[in-house]
């Protein structure tokens, strides 16, 4: 079901790709981009024009697509190298511009060489219409060869349930072996009892937990693909005892020039596969959270606070404080929350039960370079067991107190 | 010498016969029902509806149903900010300085917010401030669910510009007619607010302001501006003093505006080398009297004479006078008065001008240098001819507007009913109030102001500091400042806080920064000292002598340490603070000595389980009768006296649990008070807690000695080591142990040390710790039958005044030494005046806990860094630890506190819940909890410097008691320190340890209690 959607979504955003593409291409004109200009022109627009300019829509600057049709190519380049100077020299375009944006200046750019800025133009032209027909590809690649690992286990167990019950009820029906039946019930109750325990054990550990979310975010394409840090989102975590939810504003300090997700951006959730048109649509949910109007570029005011279901939840009897982890002791996310950055839709890695605190606390050695709090007590505790370095464990952190209160 | 002192709680303890002490001593919980009381009742067994298949039914399907209901967790939302605040960072407190000034109490704190939320008010030391039980409590009062939570006009809600544009324009029509606008306010003690009533005043013809205090220090006023020319009241400083005198100043409560705790505390520093003598002559048994040296028992009438006599045996003047049984003992504190010389002071409480000129007199006379003319303190401003002139004018309809402020008069005057009928005739009517209060709910406009906590202002506590508050939380309802009101009625347009800004600067900053003062919460002064007039004593004299009145019974109100005024009798953690004389809570009570209780046939019978009961007398005061009111016997009460404290009975915004207690204000006359009383029978429920967590007939947990014994006795005398027999020889108990010692010289090993002289019994670390610790209210019954949640309760004992050699002579004279006969002996019930000494008990921090051995689960074990700890979610309440606890200091959930219309206080509603601190779980029914010592804060302070890489620093670590604690008596800190405090504190000759011969090994230390008993 899922891949077959996949096609028809895919298939359909490949047509209009290539619709795209030829309507480009019939606009050339004589001193035709080519390809490769346009791909080197990418890379340089990524690194410099994207955080204003995008190239089918206005942000903070005009949308660029096309834009060799509508300025000669020396007023571009006078004026991506310095608007300034052209604006001064009294321009009536480039005053026009600067007014309608606000009187927002753009950025210097007096490093780009004459050919950079030609390759520039050229990607704005062309666009990047061919990525798409790779990524059918790749999305299709993904998903195929998951169904053999998951049958196979599922048959083996059919099979031993089938021997199971054809014993069972060959002693309990047929056999009048009396020695057989009491033996079959203490094993009976011991299964019973084993697996019992080990159910009543899970109640409440919510290992894989992963609630249906407001808006489809996905950690792999902003801490994996665009490899922002997590503490960037997540700035409590080495202040304080939770790592902080982000609030809206901090999604706005990217956000507000990210309006869109790019052609071939996929992302799975809720066993839906999402595709630019869904994907454009979360974006725009964080827009109507923080009461902007993509439109005219400016706050409304009436905001919308994004209620997130809440994934890692410890009992309120347990203390547990980010700060100590990631500040004092440097402990990387991902040892708790799993590959994160990996993670189109987050759940709960680990399960978050007290075996498991205690069991790192009892295995992990203190950091305690360059530490003036540790510098004594290590001193100390070193001296007193013999060892060079002391778990947390033996510096009392496995007493009750110090997470229960 | 070793003290052979005995201290009692309760008169029952004196009584031979009573069986009952015995049975609470033993048994840790005493609300048992024995199971033959239900089922042994076959009649009503066999009655019974529900048939025994029937039962299990239920029972098996409740079961059922709870374990499935539990396999599903609930879905849990988080919602972040839209926008963030830059200075909130969630899970990490910000504190703020900030000045309470509610007309009653006046302090400097720092408030503690969480979220954005306050949580706890903490003094602010460095503007020198205190914060007693009602300024700790206050935070609460900020979500009191009752207050009134918009503008209301004639009891139908309204808009704020509504109500200004038709105040206004009424105004000016009143102003143009003529007619008179009065404002009628609290003590303000803001001086903006007050240029804002004169800029009114200014703008509108006929305007007067009337200051008015409900618990009237005006007597005290009048004198101080006869004598310095202005309307304010001497400062003491008690911190020099040698010799303080006190006629009737209950100075360490309310006197006054209180907050001498400090310096007085600081007077008696014995290892500063000082120590002041301390003599009380009282009728009441105040908290003032309790921590005396000497407590002389003095009619109110007498008191008077006994003024003038002390004037005269230091001036050697002969004005008239009267003799007075304690004459001797008068003449006495003028000897050690004169003695003291400069450092000498004396203070009364007669709420009379001619006694307080007297005061003032005999301080001159002695040029005493501890009456502080130079920083005056404005925390009161009352006055009371001018208030009643105000009511008179109200009743004959001669004013057009009145204005009330931060007062609740229909509540407090005496002639309320004259104030109520005023109002009808009054044109205009506008109330200010946070509640809808008595006043506020016969006002044609009832406005809502905002808590301290939500609203900028300014405090001039004293001559020499200058203090602003500021919003520490958004305001939660529509409610708006009066000075905004006062600012939208002069026609200007600016908000109070570009007034009040704009004014400090020119007036008070003195070039101080406002952003600096703001973020101290303070910024010191200049002040000038304030020349004397003459005072004519003789005629002051002849003119006190003549307001003397005696009669069968002299009543004595006074303000108590929970409740003060009442403005926050709708606070549950106050109603619930325990007296710390009578230890009763949830009430006022008429105190009456036990010869007069004998002679009226009033008793206070105690119960099986530690109840007390009472009889209700019938009060006649000048014609005003209260009804109802119950008696509480108080050893130390002068005979022919009796107290009742103000505060309590009210009636408007009030949740139904608080409606308790008779309004003492309807006898609140000027001059002497002459009571009827008459016993009207009946059976009054105390919540008293006098026999509850007794420490099982282990009458030795309290030591005290002599100033005299400390400096120049041996500390094995007074504070003999306890010791054991090993191996038939004597042996120091630490030596001996049943444990094996674990090894604490690592890292942090924490102890409170709490010093006995310097504890005044004030209460304020009981609400601290309340509040830190998400401790839960229980109610009135719960307290009274002894399940109060109290984590720091502070014990008073009695003990008679006999002096230690009288005490060992009687102790000889013994015919065994059976401690029951020694008891006896030395203890007699009709012990008229007997000490008292206070001794605040939470967990002791066992390093050898009786508690975790017995513990079945181990949900409570002892940490390496000292403290007792005690895992709520594996507790499964078997009540072992409480059983072998010989402190008696846990505490156990009877019930769900929390959620629960059966407890309906703070914790049952949404707006009560956010004073919870997030960093401490809130326990559930059927688990014990304890004093943690306050392991989350020593926590948050070790993973601060993990942090910062730095050690933690010298007595950087607190509890929430310690911090609260005004006179520095609890201290707490890390005795691997050597340089913090308490690490000395702990081998000072002076510390012992509860119950040390027991081998607990505790980490709460206390310092011996001194007493200055120097005669001469």
């Amino acid at each position: 079901m899922k891949i077959v959607n996949l096609h028809r979504k895919l298939s359909g955003v490949l047509k209009l790709s290539l619709v795209l593409f030829f309507s480009f291409s019939l606009s050339l004109s004589a001193q035709a981009p080519t390809e490769e200009q346009a791909k080197a022109g990418k890379a340089l627009f990524n690194m410099h024009c994207a955080s204003c300019h995008k190239l089918n829509k206005k942000s903070t600057g005009p949308a660029l697509a096309g834009v060799a049709e509508r300025r000669e190519m020396d007023w571009l380049k006078a004026w991506i190298k310095n608007n300034n100077k052209l604006r001064a020299s009294g321009d009536a375009d480039a005053k026009a511009i600067y007014e309608e944006y606000g009187g927002v200046a753009m950025s210097v750019f007096e490093f780009l060489s004459d050919k950079q800025i030609e390759d520039i133009i050229a990607y704005t032209t062309l666009g990047d219409a061919k990525k798409s027909a790779t990524a059918v590809s790749d999305a299709h690649a993904v998903d195929v060869d998951s169904t053999p690992n998951e049958v196979l286990p599922k048959i083996a167990t059919i099979v031993v349930v089938l021997v199971l019950l054809a014993l069972g009820g060959y002693v309990f029906l047929k056999s009048n072996n009396g020695f057989l039946k009491i033996v079959s019930i203490i094993i009976l109750v011991f299964v019973g009892v084993y697996f019992g325990f080990g159910a009543l054990m899970d109640v409440g550990v919510d290992e894989g937990y992963q609630p249906v979310q407001p808006i489809a975010f996905s950690h792999k394409i902003h801490a994996g693909d665009n490899k922002i840090d997590c503490q960037y989102c997540h700035s409590s975590a080495k202040h304080s005892k939770t790592s902080g939810i982000p609030s809206v504003n901090v999604c706005m300090n990217c956000h507000k020039n990210i309006s869109e997700v790019s052609e071939e951006t996929v992302v799975h959730f809720e066993n839906k596969t999402l595709t630019k048109a869904d994907l454009d649509k979360e974006i725009q949910k964080v827009y109507d959270a923080a009461g902007w109007d993509a439109d005219n570029l400016a706050y409304t005011g009436e905001t919308k606070p994004v209620k997130w279901v809440r994934i890692h939840n410890l009992p309120d009897f347990a203390y547990f404080n980010h700060s100590q982890h990631v500040t004092v002791a440097g402990v990387k996310c991902q040892k708790c929350h799993g590959p994160v950055e990996e993670m189109e839709e987050l759940y709960q890695y680990s399960p978050l039960t007290m075996g498991w605190c205690i069991d790192c606390h009892k295995e992990t050695e203190v950091n305690i370079e360059g530490n003036g709090y540790y510098k004594k007590i290590h001193e100390q505790l070193s001296e007193k067991y013999g060892v060079e370095k002391v778990t947390i464990a033996q510096l009392g952190g496995k007493e009750c107190g110090k997470c229960h209160y | 010498m070793a003290s052979n002192r005995k201290y009692w709680k309760s008169v029952e303890e004196l009584n031979e016969n009573s069986s009952i002490v015995a049975s609470l001593e033993e048994n840790e919980f005493n609300e048992g029902q024995a199971p033959e009381s239900f089922l042994g009742d076959k009649e009503t067994l066999e009655s019974s509806n529900t048939t025994r298949r029937d039962f299990l039914k239920y029972v098996g399907f409740t079961t059922a149903a709870a374990s499935l209901a539990a396999c599903e967790g609930p879905v849990v939302k988080s919602i972040p900010y839209v926008v963030k605040p830059e200075e909130v960072t969630p899970g990490i407190a910000n504190y703020y300085a900030s000045t309470i000034a509610d007309g009653f109490d006046f302090a400097n704190v720092l408030v503690k917010t969480k979220e954005g939320r306050p949580v706890f008010i903490l003094p602010n030391k460095e503007a020198k401030g205190t914060t007693n039980a009602r300024v700790n409590a206050s935070v609460l009062s900020l979500y009191d669910s009752l207050r009134l939570k918009g503008p209301k006009v004639k009891g139908n809600t309204a808009s704020w510009s509504d109500v200004n544009s038709k105040i206004s324009s009424q105004l000016k029509a009143l102003s143009e007619a003529g007619e008179k606008i009065v404002f009628l306010t609290g003590t303000l003690a803001s001086p903006s607010t007050q240029a804002l009533i004169a800029e009114f005043a200014a703008k509108y013809n006929n305007v007067s302001h009337v200051v008015y205090d409900a618990i009237s220090e005006s007597a005290a006023l009048d004198a101080f501006e006869e004598v310095y020319g202005e309307r304010a009241l001497p400062n003491y400083k008690l911190e020099d003093a040698k010799t303080i005198v006190s006629i009737g100043a209950d100075f360490l409560g309310d006197w006054q505006g209180g907050g001498f705790e400090a310096g007085y505390a600081a007077g008696r520093d014995v290892k500063a080398g000082k120590f002041s003598r301390h003599i009380q002559v009282e009728s009441n048994y105040s908290l003032t009297g309790a921590n005396a040296d000497k407590r002389i028992v003095l009619k109110p009438s007498e008191q008077i004479y006994a003024l003038i006599n002390l004037y005269n045996e230091i001036t050697g003047q002969r004005l008239a006078s009267k003799k007075t049984p304690v004459d001797a003992d008068i003449k006495k504190a003028a000897l050690q008065l004169k003695k003291a010389g400069n450092k000498a002071v004396v203070v009364t409480g007669i709420q009379n001008k001619n006694a307080q000129l007297l005061a003032l007199a005999i301080n001159q006379a002695l040029q005493s240098e501890i009456l502080d003319t130079t920083n005056v303190k404005y925390v009161r401003g009352g006055n009371d001819a001018e208030v009643a002139k105000l009511v008179a004018e109200l009743k004959t309809g001669k004013v057009g507007a009145l204005i009330t402020y931060n007062t609740n008069p229909v509540y407090t005057l005496t002639n309320a009913a004259d104030f109520k009928a005023g109002l009808k005739k009054t044109k205009l009517t506008v109330g200010f109030s946070s509640k809808e209060d008595e006043t506020l709910s016969e006002m044609q406009y009832a406005l809502p102001t905002p808590s301290y906590l939500e609203a900028w202002g300014d405090v001039k506590i004293t001559a020499n500091q200058y203090s602003l508050t500021q919003p520490t939380i958004k305001p939660l309802f529509d409610t708006k400042q009066f000075q905004d009101c006062l600012l939208a009625w002069t026609d200007q347009s600016i908000a109070y806080y570009d007034y009040l800004a704009a004014f400090a600067k020119e007036n008070a900053l003195n070039g101080a920064s406002w952003n600096q003062t703001l973020h101290d919460g303070f910024t010191t002064v200049a002040a000038t000292a304030l020349s004397a007039q003459e005072i004519n004593v003789a005629e002051a004299a002849k003119a006190l002598k003549s307001t003397v009145k005696t009669g069968a019974f002299e009543l004595t109100l006074y303000s108590s340490v929970a409740i003060g005024d009442g403005q926050q009798a709708n606070n549950p953690w106050l109603q619930e603070l325990p007296d710390p004389l009578t230890r009763a809570a949830w009430d006022n009570y008429l105190l009456m000595s036990q010869a007069d209780a004998n002679e009226l046939g009033f008793t206070n019978p105690v119960k099986d389980n530690g109840a007390i009961n009472g009889q209700y007398a019938k009060i006649t005061v000048n014609g005003v009768v209260i009804d109802n009111v119950p008696v509480l016997i108080q050893p130390g009460q002068a005979k022919g006296t009796l107290g009742l404290s103000y505060g309590y009975g009210k009636t408007k915004a009030m949740k139904e649990e608080m409606l308790v207690g008779v309004n003492a204000y309807a006898v609140n006359f000027s001059g002497a008070l002459i009571a009827k009383v008459e016993n009207a029978g009946g059976k009054h429920l105390f919540a008293c807690e006098q026999l509850q967590h007794t420490i099982a007939g282990r009458h030795d947990i309290l030591r005290e000695t002599s100033l005299s014994e400390y400096q120049h006795g041996h500390a094995e005398e007074w504070n003999p080591r306890p010791e054991v027999s090993l191996k038939h020889e004597e042996t120091d108990v630490t030596k001996v142990d049943l444990w094996d010692d674990h090894d604490r010289s690592i890292g942090h090993h924490f102890n409170l040390s709490i010093d006995l002289t310097s504890c005044t019994g004030c209460g304020s670390c009981v609400i601290a710790c309340h509040a830190e610790n998400n401790v839960p209210v229980v109610g009135k019954h719960e307290v009274r039958v002894g399940r109060d949640m109290h984590w720091l309760r502070i014990d008073r004992y009695y003990t008679s005044v006999g002096d230690l050699e009288t005490d060992n002579k009687k102790v000889n004279s013994a015919s065994s030494l059976d401690s029951a006969e020694l008891y006896q002996k030395l203890e007699t019930p009709e012990t008229v005046n007997p000490q008292v000494a206070f001794q605040p008990v939470m967990c002791q921090h066992c390093n050898h806990a009786p508690c975790e051995t017995v513990c079945p689960v181990a949900a409570t074990s002892h940490g390496r860094q000292g403290q007792n700890q005690m895992a709520y979610n594996r507790c499964v309440g078997t009540r072992y630890c409480a059983n072998n606890c010989p402190y008696r200091v846990r505490r156990f959930n009877w019930f769900k506190y929390n959620n629960n219309d059966e407890f309906d206080f703070n914790m049952n509603d949404d707006l009560g819940k956010m004073v919870l601190n997030p960093d401490v779980v809130v326990r559930s029914r059927g688990v014990m909890e304890k004093c943690s010592m306050c392991i989350q804060m020593t926590q948050a302070t070790i993973l601060e410097a993990k942090k910062e890489g730095r050690p933690v620093d010298v007595n950087e670590f607190s509890t929430a008691c310690s911090s609260a604690c005004a006179t520095g008596s609890i201290q707490f800190g890390d005795i691997n320190n050597p340089e913090d405090e308490v690490t000395a504190l702990r081998k000072d000759k002076r510390a012992y340890r509860l119950l040390e011969f027991i081998g607990t090994d505790n980490n709460v230390v206390y310092q011996t209690k001194i007493r200055n008993t120097n005669e001469a």
